[in-house]
């Protein structure tokens, strides 16, 4: 893989989000959860790096403590839409026919309700917890990518190398797993990647609406959603959140692109 | 003695990006009225230096050096406006590939009467009559309706007859055409080419073909420029250029067209490998909202036998479903009726694994049938996936003899998008090769190729062939490539098969009238530069 300026800023945004959330497992400045009514809504300062919140409870702590959850909820959700998606988006594109009407109609039907709202109604059935959000979120966003991958499996499945497997003498299985998947990566790598952030933005919508992690426990999204009432008095409390997510993203797509570019042949002497 | 009409002066045409040289002082001229062809193969730079012509060259390139002049005004300093001006008006230009230069989405009349309204000042009753006459001109069958037809209604040597008449309505100096039917069979070409020479010649318009194919050069072309890798190798008259050429480069252009060897003789009587017996293919037909439309028959009814190392050809123009018979052959493709027998077997309806082993397919386009993400070594290998006798270190073995064979050893680590068209159709060709099949389904294995190409692949593949001995299927539009490689020879028009016989006794003495037509249409290099006919009638 080449070293270039893209992939140096990826890794270093990640490698300092994954180790934050590492650190905050056994270390904080100050316990995230302990409520000082005395500091509440402190200003950035020395001692509270980025101030503290409407309880006193330190911001940075709360950050740190959030990564861990923020980032899990997101690596698992995106996991399980894409894992689905790819199977079913395959599945569909491969065998065509009455098998890729059915998939398809299920899955237009999911795609025609907004994700947000598909995710709600599963937190509602399952409850709000952890879990149950990675599990309603990545229900939320298979349909998308099911639709991306069948879209580009049918147009390799036309091309003349899978032909060239058949009459090989391969299975279909086989064509399908050994050649078209591997050629269908792309879309989905740059999928994976903004899906990640919408995830950390649904998880804080959710949190918003009381269905995300519940309090007192922080991610990312509940304290930028407890942020609100403060926004002009206590900037600083939707500022670091909001900074955080920004940053991730910005990360998690950039390392993403020249991963990419690294796994396809094509682009190594681009 | 008058100015040319065009000079074009030590042009060097340079790639903005990394420098590299794609026309390096290149000067020819063109006369006013004359037919001139510009001959080389991919990377020779001649596309390039067409475009130049009109400063239309793509983004990255960029001319460095050299003068352009048309009727003595320079065009390399002038202004856009000016240069408008002479687009279409002066200078016309027909390009290669007919299905994506007419815009879909605009009615052909209106497409053909953007030129007329830019550059004259008429009415639109005149415009209209004149883009009717044009196109009767062209031999559309039916002008008035072929003037609101959309592009999509119309086969790829038609849409090429209308961008020429659409073209020609401006009666431009110079017309320039870049392999304006590389991307058609051989009977449009013939139409195509014979109709822009004949209106050249009424409104007086130079014309510089752009092509590789010497055939073309010889049956049309007065004087020839030979580029190869962005410089001139050699210039003068297209008789002196084919019989007498100076360069070697031109030499080996020359040599590479394909010739016919002696005949084999016929083959020992007895079980053909294959026989196919009343084989019909259908298509559904399309889907409409509440009905489908009654299936199209692509093969009608076709009778054919292969015996052993034999190779048949199947020749047709674009629609005569050669390509579907080899697919069906290979049951890529299901049969509606028929039979076929491999060594005596039904292989249809048992679904014969043994034939599948056995049977191999060679593609046309070499940048699509290879998976851009396999090692070329692991392209090669896919096949003895299905030899389990062999163990791997065999495989490997195996592997690396087979890409020595096909002249690319050592390339087993490499991918497929580091390799020229020529070295991915010899790896096309080893991975059909190295399981030994015993018949293999060439699908117009070198018409995609350059010249000096076509004929290393061929050769390349009738060493393999006397080496293996296997039976092939070779489809092909390109009655010269067949005439060199072919035994037999099998004539397909519209799903049938109208006529098979001897190499020679099709191409001798053809019986059948669409033999005959395909034949004459076919350019052959004919020293005197005179049109060619081979066959009589």
């Amino acid at each position: 893989m080449k070293w270039r300026i893209n992939t140096v800023i990826g890794g270093a945004l990640i490698g300092l989000v994954l180790g934050t959330a590492a650190t905050a497992a056994f270390w904080t400045p100050f316990d995230p959860l302990r409520i000082n009514l005395k500091a509440r809504l402190h200003a950035p300062s020395a001692l509270h790096w980025f101030g503290t919140d409407e309880f006193g409870r330190d911001v940075l702590s709360r950050l740190m403590a959030g990564a861990a959850a923020s980032v899990v909820v997101a690596l698992a959700t995106v996991l399980i839409a894409v894992g689905v998606g790819v199977l079913v988006g395959g599945v569909a594109g491969y065998l065509r026919g009455w098998t890729d009407r059915i998939i398809m109609a299920v899955n237009d039907a999911l795609l025609a309700f907004p994700g947000i709202l598909l995710a709600l109604a599963v937190m509602i059935v399952i409850g709000a917890n952890k879990s149950g959000l990675v599990l309603a979120l990545g229900l939320a966003y298979i349909p998308s990518v099911a639709r991306v991958v069948r879209g580009t499996v049918l147009s390799i499945r036309e091309k003349e190398y899978i032909e060239a497997s058949r009459v090989i003498g391969n299975s279909e299985f086989y064509s399908m797993l050994r050649h078209v998947l591997p050629n269908a990566i792309a879309p989905v790598a740059v999928l994976a990647t903004s899906m990640f952030g919408w995830v950390l933005l649904a998880e804080s919508a959710l949190s918003f609406l009381g269905l995300g992690v519940p309090p007192p426990a922080p991610t990312w999204g509940n304290m930028l959603a407890a942020s609100r009432p403060y926004m002009e008095t206590a900037a600083w409390l939707s500022i670091a959140p909001g900074l955080c997510i920004a940053l991730t993203l910005l990360g998690i797509n950039l390392l993403g692109d020249s991963l990419r570019d690294s796994f396809d042949p094509r682009m190594a002497h681009g | 003695m008058t100015a040319p009409l065009l000079t074009v002066d030590h042009l060097r045409i340079e790639a903005a990006r990394t420098g590299a040289v794609v026309v390096d002082d290149v000067s020819f001229a063109i006369e006013r009225g004359e037919f001139l062809a510009v001959v080389g193969e991919s990377g020779s730079g001649k596309t390039a230096a067409a475009r130049a012509i009109l400063g239309l060259l793509p983004p990255g390139l960029r001319r460095v050096g050299g003068a352009i002049r048309l009727d003595g005004e320079d065009l390399a300093d002038i202004a856009p406006r000016r240069m408008r001006a002479l687009r279409g008006r002066s200078v016309g230009m027909v390009f290669q590939e007919p299905m994506v230069s007419l815009n879909p989405a605009i009615s052909v009349g209106a497409q053909m009467a953007e030129g007329l309204a830019l550059h004259e000042r008429l009415t639109r009753g005149e415009i209209r009559q004149r883009c009717l006459d044009m196109l009767a001109r062209v031999q559309i069958r039916d002008p008035e309706r072929t003037f609101d037809a959309y592009p999509h209604e119309f086969s790829g040597g038609m849409r090429q007859r209308i961008m020429l008449a659409s073209v020609m309505l401006l009666k431009p100096k110079l017309l320039l055409a870049d392999e304006p039917t590389t991307a058609l069979d051989t009977l449009s070409q013939r139409e195509v080419l014979d109709l822009m020479v004949e209106l050249a010649r009424d409104h007086g318009t130079a014309v510089m073909l752009i092509t590789h194919n010497l055939g073309l050069v010889s049956r049309y072309a007065q004087r020839a420029v030979v580029l190869r890798q962005g410089k001139l190798v050699e210039t003068g008259s297209v008789r002196q250029i084919l019989s007498a050429p100076r360069e070697a480069y031109t030499r080996q252009l020359v040599d590479a067209l394909p010739r016919r060897r002696a005949a084999t003789g016929p083959r020992a009587a007895g079980e053909p490998l294959i026989s196919v017996r009343g084989l019909k293919v259908a298509f559904g037909g399309r889907q409409r909202l509440f009905r489908r439309d009654a299936d199209v028959a692509a093969i009608n009814g076709v009778d054919l036998e292969i015996g052993a190392s034999e190779t048949v050809a199947v020749v047709g123009g674009s629609g005569s479903g050669k390509t579907t018979l080899g697919r069906a052959m290979l049951r890529l493709i299901p049969a509606a009726a028929g039979e076929i027998r491999f060594q005596g077997r039904d292989v249809i309806a048992t679904r014969d694994r043994a034939f599948r082993l056995a049977s191999q397919l060679v593609f046309q386009d070499p940048y699509s049938s290879l998976d851009p993400r396999m090692r070329v070594g692991e392209i090669v290998a896919e096949p003895l996936r299905h030899v389990p006798e062999l163990s791997s270190s065999e495989r490997d073995r195996r592997v690396a003899s087979m890409l020595d064979e096909v002249g690319l050893a050592g390339f087993a680590q490499r991918w497929p998008h580091e390799l020229s068209g020529g070295q991915r159709q010899r790896i096309a060709i080893a991975r059909a090769i190295v399981r030994h099949p015993s018949f293999v389904v060439a699908d117009e294995p070198v018409s995609a190729l350059d010249m000096t190409i076509q004929a290393q692949v061929l050769k390349l593949f009738e060493r393999l062939q006397a080496q293996y001995g296997f039976a092939c299927l070779f489809i092909s539009h390109d009655l010269a490539a067949v005439e060199q490689v072919a035994d037999r020879v099998v004539v397909m028009q519209g799903g049938r098969i109208v006529e098979q016989g001897s190499r020679d006794d099709v191409f001798d003495r053809p019986q059948h009238e669409y033999t005959r037509a395909l034949l004459a249409a076919t350019p052959v290099l004919d020293f005197a530069g005179q049109a060619a006919a081979r066959a009589s009638g």
